[in-house]
């Protein structure tokens, strides 16, 4: 009990902080929203091919935008936050403080998850007023299932790469290269119907295409059925699994000497 | 204030040992702080002071020995250790956009019967910068809310690591009251200084490192004392033979000054004025002074410092 009192105000602080760095809090939040109105306003009009009919663009990008701000939020955040945090002593010095190193950590995903929560309602406000998106009303247990399964994943993986990233200086560069190509290749900036299909195969190793692939089908317009991609969900669990022993195993109080 | 009833001294350590590899950072230090006391480490850079301190702290196990810190054992780790002690490491560290108050109630928050803010300002000096975002202290004032950090669990113990490096000198008589605030609150203080002045104003008690173990230890007036040689210093102008050889006293010259050390001052002054009238030498900016404690320290670490070695 007194682990998730001290892990709530840990995230309070984190949030405090969070919000007066302008540069996290336009790459966490400003970042997506961006994305989300150049890639409709660009494409959103166009039509898209679904089984069993056709839609605008905007479909595909709602969803897409909901994974970029849920691995920003969760992964990017996460990541970068405890390697700078780690680098510059801070972990230190609340290792020896008698904070109990959970709710250290939980305090970093509660945040973390708190700033997707808001996004993902954004995205979704958004999708419906302004780019006619339907909510995926009839499958909303599959979409929240897929969010929380995602907001682990991710969160796990971000405390989990921390650990391999050397100081601060190397951090955004990590996280970035890390990200970014994978978004590419996974069906969230870009459909992925044209791709060879060695880079949908190689896509497939990561969690990023499964996330996406799970996002896009709980708003699938013309799908029966409630839409839980249980292989997707299965293979992102194989990675919150290993992240977790990653995250464990190999975590650090201090930048490698 | 809380009550002593701990029978044990605040700190015992002995036989301590720590390896990084095939270097031996601390070669065998035994230690003991009695409750109350502020006790300094002094020694130059890569005595192993900080490893000392680092395995007090629990931030480091140690290789040998045995250490018991308000009578735990730091390595296990122990919350209970954790609530009694204040630890100021030797580099900065807090989050640059909360302000100086969020960042001591933040820390005040971990701990079961924290100190009120106000108190914790007013001694370390902060209570005008309360509102103030940590980015915008200045170098000396980010030190300062390091040791406010430090205390904000109303620590019995408190460990300052090389407190003072790189102030300015009126920074320092500043952090220095702040230290004797703390001592007259009845913390118990150990701390790193590679300032000599340091330990001689804060430090009840001081022990001198050199290359991992304790050379000497004392209070400051003892330290300088037990060095029971007087030292003569002189210029000599050019020309003048060398000094003769039969002085019967240990002769040095650093940077164009003679010392000379001696347990019989009387007679090797007597010899050397009687040589210098006799070669008609003057013996320029003479003086004859009891070691300081900064001697010594001198004495002791010579040919030892500067090898190099930073932070272990």
């Amino acid at each position: 009990m007194r682990t998730i009192t001290f892990a709530l105000r840990q995230a309070r602080y984190q949030n405090t902080a969070f919000w007066r760095n302008p540069a996290a809090a336009f790459f966490t939040i400003v970042f997506p929203l961006m994305f989300m109105v150049i890639f409709n306003l660009l494409f959103g009009s166009n039509e898209i091919q679904f089984e069993g009919g056709t839609a605008s663009l905007s479909t595909f990008y709602v969803p897409s935008i909901v994974v970029f701000a849920l691995v920003g939020a969760c992964y990017n955040n996460i990541a970068m936050t405890l390697a700078f945090s780690r680098d510059n002593g801070l972990l230190k010095r609340i290792r020896g403080t008698p904070l109990p190193s959970g709710s250290l950590i939980a305090g970093y995903v509660i945040h973390s998850v708190a700033l997707a929560i808001l996004l993902v309602v954004i995205v979704l406000a958004a999708g419906v007023v302004a780019f006619g998106v339907d909510l995926p009303t009839t499958r909303m247990a599959a979409f929240i299932v897929t969010c929380v399964v995602g907001a682990a994943t991710f969160c796990a993986l971000g405390v989990a790469v921390a650990n391999f990233i050397p100081n601060a200086d190397a951090a955004p560069a990590i996280v970035n290269a890390s990200i970014l190509p994978l978004l590419f290749i996974s069906d969230v900036f870009i459909p992925m119907d044209d791709a060879p299909a060695w880079l949908t195969t190689f896509a497939d190793i990561f969690p990023v295409r499964h996330f996406a692939t799970a996002m896009h089908e709980s708003f699938h317009p013309f799908a029966t059925g409630p839409g839980f991609e249980l292989v997707n969900l299965g293979v992102m669990g194989v990675w919150l699994l290993a992240s977790v022993v990653l995250a464990v195993r190999f975590f650090r109080w201090e930048r490698r000497r | 204030m809380t009550g002593r009833t701990d029978p044990h001294p605040a700190i015992e350590v002995t036989g301590l040992r720590k390896s990084y590899g095939s270097f031996e950072a601390v070669k065998g230090v035994d230690l003991r702080v009695e409750a109350g006391e502020v006790y300094a480490l002094l020694g130059p850079n890569g005595a192993g002071k900080t490893t000392i301190v680092e395995i007090l702290e629990g931030h480091r196990d140690r290789s040998a020995g045995s250490v018991s810190v308000l009578g735990h054992d730091p390595e296990r780790g122990e919350r209970e250790l954790r609530e009694r002690i204040g630890i100021v490491l030797q580099t900065t560290s807090v989050d640059q956009y909360l302000s100086v108050s969020e960042t001591v109630n933040l820390f005040r928050g971990y701990y079961p019967d924290p100190l009120q803010l106000e108190v914790i300002l007013e001694a370390t000096g902060l209570t005008e910068q309360a509102r103030v975002r940590v980015g915008k202290l200045s170098g000396g004032q980010q030190r300062r809310l390091d040791v406010a950090v430090g205390l904000a669990g109303n620590p019995e113990l408190l460990f300052l690591d090389e407190p003072t490096t790189g102030f300015d000198p009126s920074a320092r008589r500043g952090a220095w009251d702040m230290v004797k605030n703390l001592q007259a609150l009845g913390k118990t203080i150990l701390l790193t200084t590679h300032y000599m002045e340091e330990a001689e104003y804060l430090a009840d008690r001081v022990g001198i490192m050199v290359e991992g173990r304790v050379v000497v230890e004392g209070s400051p007036q003892e330290i300088a004392g037990a060095n029971s040689s007087t030292l003569i210093r002189f210029r000599l102008t050019e020309n003048v033979p060398p000094l003769p050889n039969d002085l019967g006293a240990q002769t040095a010259k650093v940077a164009g000054i003679h010392e000379i050390r001696t347990t019989t001052p009387t007679t090797t002054l007597h010899q050397l004025t009687s040589w210098a009238t006799g070669q008609g030498a003057e013996l320029e900016e003479l003086t004859v002074s009891r070691p300081s404690l900064e001697d010594t320290f001198l004495d002791v670490t010579r040919g030892h410092a500067d090898d190099g070695e930073g932070e272990e």
